[in-house]
């Protein structure tokens, strides 16, 4: 218990002058910390009978627990007691905020007995996670289901490489736990979906939306307006970045602003448009200082608002945006979004995008137009005449790409056919293989999306003859040579 | 008129003949009409709308009203389909406003707090294009 321990820094402590004076100074000291420990066990005592209680009239059901949001019997974050006081330790601890004149004791108390769920422990969640477990959250849940992988590390900075391959949530965990033990770090290793949404969401006070596709947005959105809750929306991608409260205080939500979804092609993905690390993260630490104002009560939370950060030309701007919707088929008038519409709604269809972050598999071209990765490398070894078209944009080439293959990316393949037919007919002349043949044209890209729709192309415009190699330089990475980089 | 060519500014300029200009009226007038027949405003892309117009994020424009007198934001919108988008410009609108995913914002505020499409511009109006971002 830590009593003995302030007993013995008591002992240890040098003697002084004025000893009267300084005993007198550490009894009442000692006095002190003994009242916050006692303050501590009354709550836990408090604690584990609402605890008790709630296991008696064992309730599961969402009405309850939504109007319970205040009073999560199962979480009593140590230091803080009934009346707002503080403990020793949580007064060191937290020193720097309880000395703001605009934050203080209250605003501490409120964060410690306050909770918040992180959905995504991505390069958004990586910071949100980290500082809001530093400043003292009482309970913070993090939901994933993804594992820890190379290329995450760039950005998803609560991640270390001895992580590679553990999942993102244990990762994750690890790290809060390392930086402020008392803080309850809550682990949902599983997908957030229609079917576990509601159950997970309920127990926390305030959502962070960290994920990084539009199903899972929307899905995020009705949850938090069918519970109540509050919702701290943030989106990076390229060298820009979004920031929103939504559901706040009468507040719009995410469908009051966009109640149509955006056409598939119009969602770009990290993985696919890049990203630079730093621009999630500012995002990710806005996220988090939102989220305390909103637990803590503190100043005017981005409701109503929306900050568009462009990390290129260093340009913030903090524009206004509609209220709440009275036609909104979240929270409007007549909306019907309930926990039951909620839980069988089709968030993949509505939006016509998967909720997982696995890349598309095309499949346009029939078989004998393609060929593998190792069947390529064959023919590339018995010297056949042929020519390679890579279609990917040129940044990509820039990258890495496989020797004699021409650079035409997809989009300008339409205006550079000749390049095609004079190559084909350099190698054609070159080799020697019976001119009747001529050289082959296979097409490559990333993953084998592009090479698919080139080949489609090709074929239209009479080069008959093309083929596009399965999986792109992924498989060629994978099959044939497992030291040429992937990205 | 005599009062008034005696406030004439150091410099100013003849547009007709390139000399220094005595006749001040005529700079006044030739101000005016540029104004009837052009509005001056910024346009700004974001969220990888830039990229349907070369990349490039801030277009410095001048529109004529579209009767001499007003410009609206659909006939800005229309403008600007044949004049800046280069590629796809079903990303950029669907009928003749934008497509879903699409925040228009008129002088930093939401359109939906204005007219939306109805809305009338003045000279010097920011009017921003974002995409909304999904990543993270
Ligand atoms: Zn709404």
């Amino acid at each position: 218990m830590p009593v003995y321990m302030s007993t013995v820094r008591t002992l240890m402590e040098p003697n002084g002058n004025g000893l009267m004076a300084d005993e007198e100074s550490k009894i009442c000291s000692e006095i002190e910390s003994l009242e916050a420990e006692k303050a501590q066990i009354d709550l836990r005592i408090s604690a584990l009978r609402a605890q008790l209680n709630s296991c008696n009239s064992n309730s599961n059901s969402v009405r309850k627990e939504e109007s319970d949001v205040t009073n999560s019997g199962d979480l009593r974050p140590t230091g803080v007691s009934s009346n707002g006081q503080l403990s020793a330790d949580m007064v060191y601890r937290y020193s720097r905020h309880l000395l703001l004149p605009s934050f203080g004791v209250e605003a501490q108390a409120n964060l410690l007995t306050s909770s918040v769920l992180v959905i995504g422990a991505g390069g958004l969640g990586s910071p949100a996670l980290l500082y809001l477990t530093a400043c003292g959250v009482g309970r913070v849940g993090i939901v994933d289901h993804d594992v820890v992988e190379l290329n995450n590390l760039q950005r998803q900075i609560i991640h270390n490489e001895a992580n590679i391959g553990r999942s993102k949530v244990e990762s994750a965990a690890a790290a809060c736990r390392a930086i402020n033990s008392t803080v309850q770090i809550v682990e949902h290793k599983e997908a957030f979906r229609t079917s576990n949404a509601l159950e997970i969401m309920s127990k926390y006070d305030i959502v962070i939306d960290a994920t990084d596709n539009v199903p899972s947005r929307y899905m995020i959105n009705d949850c938090c307006v069918v519970l109540g809750k509050p919702l701290i929306s943030g989106a990076a991608l390229g060298l820009e970045g979004q920031l929103t409260v939504y559901n706040y205080n009468g507040g719009p939500c995410y469908r009051c602003l966009f109640p149509t979804p955006p056409p598939t092609t119009a969602c770009q993905r990290c993985s696919d448009s890049g990203v630079l690390g730093v621009v999630p993260g500012v995002i990710g630490c806005l996220q988090a200082l939102e989220a305390i104002k909103v637990a803590a009560a503190v100043g005017e939370p981005l409701s109503g608002r929306m900050l568009l950060l462009d990390a290129l030309s260093a340009r913030i701007r903090v524009v206004k945006i509609r209220g709440r919707s009275l036609q909104c088929e979240a929270c409007g008038e007549n909306a019907t979004m309930t926990a039951q519409q909620f839980r069988y709604f089709d968030y993949e269809k509505f939006t016509q995008s998967p909720l997982s972050t696995s890349p598309l598999k095309l499949n346009l071209l029939p078989e004998d137009a393609r060929i593998t990765s190792e069947e390529y490398n064959e023919r590339v070894v018995k010297g056949e005449a042929h020519v390679l078209v890579d279609v990917r944009p040129a940044h990509h080439c820039k990258i890495v790409s496989l020797p004699n293959s021409i650079n035409i990316p997809l989009g300008s393949l339409e205006g550079r056919l000749s390049e095609i037919s004079a190559s084909l007919e350099r190698e054609g002349g070159n080799k020697s293989v019976d001119a009747s043949q001529g050289a082959s044209l296979y097409v490559i890209c990333r993953r084998g999306n592009d090479s698919q729709r080139a080949v489609e192309y090709l074929h239209k415009m009479g080069f008959t003859s093309a083929k596009d190699i399965i999986g792109g330089l992924e498989s060629w990475a994978h099959d044939v040579d497992p030291k040429f980089p992937t990205y | 008129m005599e009062s008034l060519s005696q406030t004439i500014r150091p410099g100013a300029v003849n547009f007709k003949s390139g000399i220094p200009n005595n006749n001040f009226i005529e700079e006044v007038l030739l101000c005016a009409n540029l104004k009837l027949l052009a509005m001056q405003l910024t346009l700004e892309f974001g969220g990888g709308l830039e990229l349907l117009c070369n990349s490039l994020k801030i277009h410095k424009v001048n529109v004529d009203p579209q009767d001499g007198e007003k410009l609206t934001m659909k006939h800005l919108l229309a403008w600007v389909r044949t004049n800046l988008i280069k590629e796809r410009p079903e990303m950029f609108m669907k009928g003749d406003s934008v497509r879903p995913g699409v925040l228009v914002l008129i002088n930093d505020c939401d359109w939906e707090l204005s007219e939306q499409l109805d809305t009338v511009l003045e000279e010097d109006d920011v009017v921003v294009f974002i995409s909304t971002l999904h990543g993270g």
